[in-house]
């Protein structure tokens, strides 16, 4: 008889959720993927949708909207409908590809340090925490500052760079959690090598919290990119959400009163920001059942539904793990995802801690 | 003790890093960036040129020779002359420019956290009732980027509504000083800003400290308080908030670093004379040193604003000075 590595039962387990996945997503998380999926449609037709050239300068100076422009003119006369559709493409560009490559460091240094230990730990550790409390936007100022790093390259890079703290912090923790489990010390009895153990054996239970602190890198560098966007700093011959923005301050809209010039960029960049955070509201929801919100049972009064006891490992845990839904735009927004409408019961509540 | 000691430790590092990052970003981007200062700024003086030289390392010395007199330097308050005021030093800008920022985000953001977690308390203790509606729309505020609703409020409110001021942080032809007519005029001016903090930042504290309370109001000494017959008033805040404020406290210091990056462009929208819009003017003219001086400035703020939160933790949380605590 062949000994065959370890059953990875986890990888059966994130087949059956992908395959049932849509019908049990949450119904936010499901808005949260048609909004991003509409945007990311732009992102790919946008160009060839755009009614004007978004750089011809037209006689119809500051125009509102109209038929003609249905999201009016700028000072010179450019149409900022076109402005929109062909700079959403750069925008969402940058925010996924530095999404990708911070949640590869964070994978790669989380992973490294929870699972060697030791000095590993230490010092991955000190540094990605290091990285945390520095105050990003300045840093990055500071290097894009300096010419040779602008441009969409230097500016995914950079970004990238300072994106993956806070999820290498999550995964370190959970790899901890994972490192002691039966299937990774049976894996180990096996010889496999530690690569193989963390590919294949670690990776795969921690897809959805990967997944999550991908979704959160995203949106770090979607706010980080329109922010120095805004203030000039990548390359502002080049339209996206942020370059519109950066011009119609420079060109000062506001005291022109143009409003359809910087809020229809600035409303897109927010409505993006929330559905990550509503898909991410799903995802974990997906990796953590506990956290679904169950409908009130009959009979209780709101009293006494106080008084259930509440689920024991979630909220302190999570808050220990760095995710507290407080300060970076990453995992922390996992929250949002409370409804209004439904009462939550100690369960469904204590899965806002986020 | 022992917790303090580790946070002070770490912070010390996380200077050192802060420090030894901002030495070498001039020397590890490719080009020179002396020459294209000088193609920017063709008639600087000499002895700007040698500051400049001394401080990007063109001039000579082995790298560690340059890095000990910059890290001496720092540590005597000298950050290096300015370019565009020349020979004004880069400190005595920065010391203009830092109590603007300082009362404005400090007060906002310690303000935002307080009625946040305040919120958080009344909302945990009335879970499902009307404070839980407005959570979704504080959550969305706080999605989009802080410039984007600051441009949003001066329209409104300074544009159309001519209710505050939206420019500047004082009313021109003012001159600063401590008198009532300045200092008037000087908080009319940042009450639109702070307002914006205050907005984009509640719902995170708010939303945090509801879900903590929650869980805390589940705890069985909760319970037995209740079960005693104690008021509501000492359940909620002696007995539940003050165990829920523990995370908010710890995360308090975290999120600074985010505060500020986000109060500081949303200064460039009000024209607040601020460091973030110090930071700014010498993004557009190119003024690097100042840049850099900016960035360690800062960075040393938010370290410094981390260790007090920490204290904070050790002050409010009993377990911290006993044991070793989470790190």
């Amino acid at each position: 008889m062949t000994i065959a590595p370890a059953p990875p039962a986890s990888i059966a387990a994130v087949d059956r959720s992908r395959r049932a996945g849509w019908r049990k997503l949450p119904r936010k998380a499901k808005v949260g993927c048609v909004i991003l999926g509409l945007v990311i449609a732009i992102a790919i037709a946008g160009p060839f949708l755009a009614p004007d050239n978004p750089s011809v300068q037209t006689g119809a100076l500051l125009h509102g909207p109209s038929l003609s422009h249905l999201l009016g003119t700028t000072s010179t006369g450019q149409d900022v409908m076109s402005q929109i559709l062909v700079g959403t493409r750069a925008t969402v560009i940058i925010a996924l590809a530095a999404g990708v490559i911070s949640t590869i460091i964070a994978l790669a240094v989380g992973m490294t340090a929870g699972f060697l230990g030791g000095i590993w730990d230490e010092v991955l550790s000190l540094v990605s925490n290091i990285f945390l409390v520095l105050p990003a936007l300045p840093l990055l100022v500071v290097l894009l500052a300096y010419q040779s790093a602008r441009g969409d390259l230097g500016t995914i890079l950079v970004l990238s760079a300072l994106g993956w703290p806070w999820g290498a912090r999550i995964i370190r923790a959970q790899t901890l959690s994972l490192r002691n489990r039966d299937f990774v010390a049976a894996a180990r009895e096996l010889g496999e090598p530690t690569w193989r153990i963390l590919m294949f054996e670690i990776l795969p239970s921690e897809l959805s919290l990967a997944a999550a602190s991908f979704v959160g890198a995203v949106l770090y560098a979607l706010g980080a990119s329109v922010a120095l966007a805004f203030l000039g700093l990548t390359d502002t011959s080049q339209w996206s959400l942020g370059s519109i923005l950066f011009w119609a301050q420079s060109e000062n809209a506001l005291n022109l009163g143009a409003w359809w010039w910087f809020v229809p960029p600035g409303l897109l960049v927010a409505i993006i920001g929330v559905a990550l955070v509503l898909v991410n509201f799903g995802l974990d929801e997906l990796g953590n059942p506990r956290l679904r919100v169950r409908q009130r049972q009959p009979g209780r009064s709101r009293r006494s539904a106080r008084w259930l006891p509440s689920d024991p490992t979630p909220v302190e845990r999570r808050t220990r793990t760095g995710s507290t839904g407080i300060l970076q735009p990453g995992p922390a927004a996992l929250t949002i995802g409370q409804r209004p409408a439904a009462r939550p019961t100690a369960d469904g509540a204590a899965g806002g801690a986020g | 003790m022992t917790f303090l000691l580790r946070r002070a430790a770490f912070y010390v590092v996380a200077a050192w890093a802060a420090l030894t990052i901002n030495f070498f970003i001039p020397r590890a981007m490719p080009g020179n960036a002396i020459d294209a200062m000088m193609a920017k700024f063709p008639h600087l003086a000499p002895q700007a040129f040698n500051a400049l030289q001394a401080e990007f390392g063109a001039g000579g010395g082995s790298v560690w020779h340059q890095y000990v007199s910059y890290v001496a330097n720092i540590l005597h308050g000298n950050f290096g002359t300015d370019l565009i005021e020349y020979p004004a030093s880069v400190s005595s800008l920065l010391i203009q420019t830092i109590p603007w920022t300082l009362v404005l985000v400090g007060s906002a953001t310690i303000l935002s956290f307080v009625i946040g977690t305040l919120l958080g308390v009344a909302a945990g203790w009335r879970r499902g009732g009307s404070l839980d509606q407005v959570l979704p729309g504080l959550i969305f505020l706080q999605a989009m980027p802080y410039f984007f609703l600051a441009l949003l409020a001066i329209d409104v409110f300074s544009l159309h509504l001519h209710v505050f001021p939206g420019q500047q942080g004082y009313s021109n032809g003012l001159v600063p000083g401590w008198n009532p007519a300045f200092i008037g005029s000087a908080i009319d001016h940042s009450l639109l800003p702070a307002l914006t903090i205050v907005l984009t930042t509640l719902g995170g504290w708010m939303l945090g400290m509801r879900n903590m309370m929650i869980t805390t109001l589940g705890e069985d000494y909760v319970l037995s308080a209740v079960a005693k017959g104690l008021p509501d008033r000492r359940v909620i805040f002696t007995y539940s908030a003050r165990n829920a404020l523990l995370p908010s406290v710890s995360a308090f210091g975290m999120s600074l670093g985010f505060v500020v990056s986000g109060a500081l462009v949303m200064e460039v929208v009000f024209s607040y004379p601020g460091v973030g819009l110090l930071l700014y003017n010498s993004v557009t003219s190119d003024d690097l040193p100042m840049l850099q001086a900016i960035f360690l400035v800062i960075s040393l703020a938010v370290l410094g604003a981390n260790l007090l939160a920490d204290i904070a933790y050790v002050l409010l949380d009993p377990r911290s000075r006993t044991k070793e605590a989470f790190t």
